[in-house]
């Protein structure tokens, strides 16, 4: 046991140094006392890091340094922001606690005139209590890539209703293809959120005040998610999970739920033999759906000097649109987060890109609304889990899931 | 002691109390204070609530199910482990050549980091697809492809869970019992064999057995502590950046969720339910070391 503890205490001290990383001055000797730091996490696509250190050596109104944070960067983040001024600056997704212990500000008044030009979805995700706490740097989407040529073999057409899904993902299994990769739990992770969509719920009631999936509809639609975990079709144990296009490409399955972030990969891969849907919908009381997410910028209530941070901010995320666009499409594939950019973006003007950008602006969900908490998605992702995967009671399992919501909006709701 | 043994004593005990106040004891202070507080993202709370972490994750099903979960882990792993251990140490003990590398070859797994196993027993050894080692040999044998860890209904993830632990742990308590069984003196043997008792299990039940006794209740509570501390094997196995399954999760690694998850931090509930859990390996401890003295003596 002793070699045990020891090794968790060695953990323990090595995640204590990581955190420094993100929390000192790392890079350069004496860095002036007005110099501002700028959190990412560490971007997969090849470029980025250059290019956000590039935008901060730009900024001509002080000195910035960048720290590039590989690993669990969202604990980090929550780490350093109960009791560090490091960093003034950071990227993440508004979390009502956050607003609660008033260790972020509002950042609203960076908009200007340009409030209109950003999707309103994404600052409403970003929004407590009618404040603006981040400004969204890009959109992160994800949907269902699908290869042609193995449907129309199969006499199959792209599914637009869950039971179209359902039927789909069982006659595409022939012959070493599997129907279907939605990641290794089954896709308990990712696709919960357009389950309830497709039924016509969400996570929350409009107003924010209740649980949204209160709702008989709920159990009916995670009994067709548990059909599917089931019928046999869907791909389980793949080496990489639903993040990586690799199942997609190495043939193992006809579709795949996944990024918007590897259209580059997997066209580069399949050529034209590509096709993108939205998540299909349950009947015509739902929607189909494609889920949106944003890191957005934001600025830490401790900084040294928070209004230096929130005009190195403006600078960045509102006045340098350049930056924006190639930030959002140079190196990987993602939507800017203003109309205008996407509108302009040319490597989003053609094939699935271009489908899916249609797809954000009809369909787009907001995937983590700031008050939906940890632990009533800890709740929810238990009760499908339960349901989808070990066949439990849906209407029981939900009705907890609705309780601990209920709780939990009543606690951040104060 | 005179001055200069004081001296001497504080020099080599003075690092290892002062590490050990400062990043063990004051933390476990610091926690059990917190957990009667409403500390959400903060270690300096200020709305102070009692008991209500504890009745919370005392009535709370996620981590009720999770000591559950891991009391019944525990009832598998631990006489699994010992019998195994003991069994390789007495195959071990009878190797007349190479002895140095036989012991070695057993023991080596020991060093090898929890996260690398795991994620080569996720990732290679069990993958679920066709192409992954158990698959292949299940494929000589005429046997489909499994998705080992994927698969719940039955619970194969346990498969990969129990083998790797078994894998990395076995050879270091094979190594507690060698070291005891060759203080098992000879003559004791000798005078069974006199005595009329035949070689084997006959004399391992009267005078091997026995002379093991210390070591099997250190094995014993060692394992049990371990199982109920389970996190690294299971938090790579079967976590992903979404999330963690409501099954075979260990209240360490639901409790690691709940006080540091990326979401979160609730720490008052977190620390109310590390230190219930605490309490629990004590009291568990406590008790099994008592029930084997008494049952062996």
């Amino acid at each position: 046991m002793g070699i045990e503890t020891s090794r968790r205490s060695f953990l323990a001290v090595a995640g204590l140094l990581g955190l420094a990383a993100c929390g000192s001055n790392t890079g350069r000797e004496g860095s002036a006392a007005g110099t501002l730091r700028h959190c990412y996490h560490a971007y997969g696509e090849d470029g980025v890091q250059d290019a956000v250190r590039r935008y901060a050596a730009a900024y001509p109104g002080a000195e910035v340094e960048v720290q590039w944070n590989p690993g669990d960067y969202d604990s980090k983040i929550v780490t350093a922001l109960q009791n560090s001024a490091v960093p003034d600056v950071f990227e993440a997704q508004v979390k009502v606690d956050w607003v609660r212990q008033k260790q972020v500000v509002p950042v609203g008044d960076l908009l200007g005139d340009t409030r209109g030009d950003f999707v309103a979805a994404l600052l409403e995700s970003q929004t407590v209590d009618g404040q603006l706490y981040g400004i969204p740097q890009s959109i992160d989407t994800q949907v269902l890539f699908y290869r042609p040529s193995l449907l129309q073999a199969a006499g199959v057409t792209p599914p637009r209703t869950v039971d179209e899904l359902l039927d789909a993902v069982k006659r595409l299994n022939t012959g070493g293809v599997r129907g279907l990769f939605a990641g290794n739990d089954g896709g308990v992770g990712v696709l919960t959120p357009p389950l309830l969509w497709a039924a016509g719920l969400d996570f929350l009631s409009p107003d924010g005040s209740a649980p949204g999936f209160d709702d008989p509809r709920a159990a009916t639609v995670f009994g067709k998610f548990r059909e599917l975990q089931t019928g046999g079709g869907l791909l389980l144990g793949a080496p990489a999970d639903w993040s990586d296009p690799g199942a997609f490409v190495d043939g193992r399955v006809a579709m795949q739920w996944t990024g918007l972030w590897n259209l580059p990969k997997i066209t580069a891969a399949l050529g034209d033999d590509v096709g993108v849907l939205p998540f299909p919908k349950l009947d015509d009381s739902g929607a189909v759906s494609v889920p949106v997410g944003a890191y957005s910028a934001m600025v830490n209530a401790r900084s040294a000097d928070v209004e230096a941070a929130k005009a190195y901010v403006r600078w960045l995320w509102v006045e340098r649109t350049d930056h924006q666009t190639e930030f959002a499409t140079a190196f990987g594939a993602h939507v800017p987060a203003r109309k205008s950019l996407s509108d302009e973006a040319e490597s989003l003007r053609s094939g699935p890109a271009k489908d899916i950008v249609g797809f954000v602006v009809d369909s787009g969900r907001i995937a983590s609304p700031s008050r939906w908490s940890a632990r009533a998605n800890t709740a929810l992702s238990d009760a499908v889990s339960r349901i989808a995967r070990e066949g439990a009671d849906a209407a029981t399992e939900l009705r907890a899931a609705v309780e601990v919501a209920r709780g939990e909006i009543s606690r951040t709701g104060r | 002691m005179n001055r200069r043994g004081a001296l001497a004593f504080w020099l080599f005990v003075g690092p290892f109390a002062a590490g050990l106040l400062l990043f063990t004891y004051v933390p476990i202070g610091w926690s059990a204070y917190l957990s009667f507080f409403d500390a959400h993202n903060t270690v300096t709370p200020t709305e102070f609530v009692g008991l209500d972490n504890y009745t919370d994750m005392l009535t709370d099903r996620a981590f009720l199910d999770s000591i559950g979960t891991f009391s019944a882990f525990a009832a598998l792993i631990v006489p699994t482990t010992v019998v195994l251990s003991l069994l390789l140490a007495l195959l071990v003990n009878q190797v007349r050549v190479a002895r140095a590398f036989v012991r070695s070859v057993f023991f080596l797994p020991f060093a090898c980091s929890y996260v690398v196993a795991s994620l080569v027993w996720k990732m290679s050894l069990f993958s679920g697809v066709d192409t992954g080692v158990v698959n292949t040999v299940f494929g000589w044998f005429g046997g489909e492809p499994q998705a080992w860890v994927g698969t719940v209904d039955p619970p194969l993830y346990w498969v990969v869970l129990v083998t790797v632990r078994l894998w990395l742990q076995l050879g270091f308590y094979m190594v507690l019992f060698l070291a005891a069984l060759q203080r098992i003196p000879d003559h004791l043997y000798e005078a069974a064999w006199t005595d009329g008792a035949s070689p084997g299990w006959q004399t391992f039940r009267h005078v091997t057995l026995p002379g093991l006794r210390g070591a099997l209740v250190a094995v014993l509570v060692l394992n049990l502590i371990n199982a109920y501390q389970a996190f690294d094997e299971f938090y790579n196995i079967l976590g992903d950046a979404r999330g963690y399954p409501p099954f075979a999760r260990p209240p360490l690694v639901y409790l690691y969720y709940t006080s540091l998850g990326s979401g979160g931090q609730d720490l008052g509930r977190g620390s109310a339910g590390a230190l219930v859990l605490a309490l629990l390996i004590a009291l568990v401890t406590l008790l099994s070391g008592r029930v084997l003295r008494r049952s062996s003596s």
